[in-house]
């Protein structure tokens, strides 16, 4: 059983959608026709390990974190763009190095990684993300699960020219 | 019925609800599944923030001097070393969380955490710590006894409901139910002793 009912992510949504609805069109003629970049959430960079080695999977498994790779503006899917993830799982505290593992973007600019199953930490069960490359600006996520017996967890990354 | 008898009555009831309000919630914790994946560190930590939350219970009765068969006098000496560990309690939660995991906790210490309740939980230590200080400097101020009940209730309102509004929103280790009828018995009791205060015969 969750406590919250109205998360924070559903309220940076709402926000967010009725923003870009009532907003744009009148102030940023331009913005309006291009993919917006993925802002950096709030404490996604923490526990982030600089340069975690590429895996196949982390652990054990049993959690998917998927998601895509976009370019702002036009969307374009990215290739083999390096993303790290972390959490605290069954396996292990954010911090233990062993949490941590990066992978590439597909073609279509997709990636999944398996992972031990996300568990509630510091009050709720969240993931982390980092664009873990040189050619955009770096953007941390850190999406939380709408149920704690989820076992996948998806994002989208649109990165802007660094 | 005599009215000695209904006054032992009365009495056990008291305790046997202090008793059950105090150990269920922290049994409930103990069976948390969320255990079995975290260091000793934060299981320390995150209990600490329980025992904290259940003497948060136990501070307003023994403000009221309801607890039967403690004296007015023994009552205020017991929720003054009961504020002591209140203290303690906070102290060893904040450390313990900041070992597990320091962003986390620096991030709540300079609010700019993405989480809804760690602003509360900031003002609630906050709030603690100063009520102490107040405490203990409370001769040298020269707080006179009428003040001091609005400084000393002022703290308790925010650190109690700041609290509560912290132990609701998270996902952690204490169990719902137990957890919502712990923070409902706090709220109901404080409201209490504030009301009795008020209907006191002013000076």
């Amino acid at each position: 059983m969750t406590d919250t009912l109205i998360t924070r992510r559903t309220v940076i949504k709402s926000v967010g959608a009725a923003l870009i609805v009532g907003v744009s069109p009148p102030l940023l003629p331009v913005h309006a026709q291009g993919l917006l970049p993925t802002p950096t959430m709030r404490g996604g960079s923490n526990n982030y390990l600089p340069g975690a080695a590429i895996v196949d999977k982390i652990g054990g498994g049993g959690f998917w974190m998927t998601g895509t790779v976009r370019r702002a503006g036009d969307g374009k899917p990215l290739a083999g763009q390096r993303i790290q993830i972390w959490a605290h799982t069954t396996e292990g505290h954010e911090r233990d190095p062993h949490s941590h593992g990066a992978t590439l973007t597909k073609t279509d600019g997709t990636f999944r990684l398996e992972m031990p199953q996300i568990v509630p930490a510091f009050g709720q069960p969240h993931g982390h993300l980092a664009y873990d490359g040189d050619e955009f600006k770096t953007v941390f996520l850190r999406p939380v699960m709408q149920n704690v017996n989820d076992t996948s967890l998806n994002v989208e990354f649109v990165l802007q020219p660094a | 019925m005599s009215l000695k008898k209904k006054a032992w009555i009365n009495t056990g009831l008291i305790w046997s609800t202090l008793a059950i309000v105090i150990i269920v919630p922290i049994v409930a914790a103990l069976q948390s599944p969320l255990l079995a994946w975290r260091d000793p560190v934060y299981i320390v930590a995150g209990l600490a923030g329980i025992i904290a939350m259940v003497l948060l219970f136990v501070q307003p009765l023994l403000a009221g001097g309801y607890l039967r068969g403690l004296s007015r006098l023994l009552s205020r000496r017991v929720h003054r070393v009961i504020g002591g560990i209140l203290v303690m309690m906070i102290v060893i939660h904040v450390i313990g969380l900041w070992i597990t995991s320091p962003p986390d906790v620096i991030d709540a210490l300079l609010f700019t955490s993405p989480t809804p309740f760690s602003a509360w939980d900031v003002i609630a230590m906050w709030a603690l710590f100063a009520s102490a200080l107040t405490v203990l400097l409370r001769r040298r101020l020269r707080i006179n006894s009428h003040k001091w009940r609005f400084i000393h209730t002022g703290f308790a309102v925010v650190i109690v409901s700041s609290s509560i509004v912290h132990a609701l929103l998270i996902i952690g280790t204490m169990e719902v139910i137990s957890k919502r009828i712990l923070c409902g018995f706090i709220l109901a009791i404080t409201a209490k002793v504030i009301v009795d205060w008020w209907r006191l015969p002013k000076r």
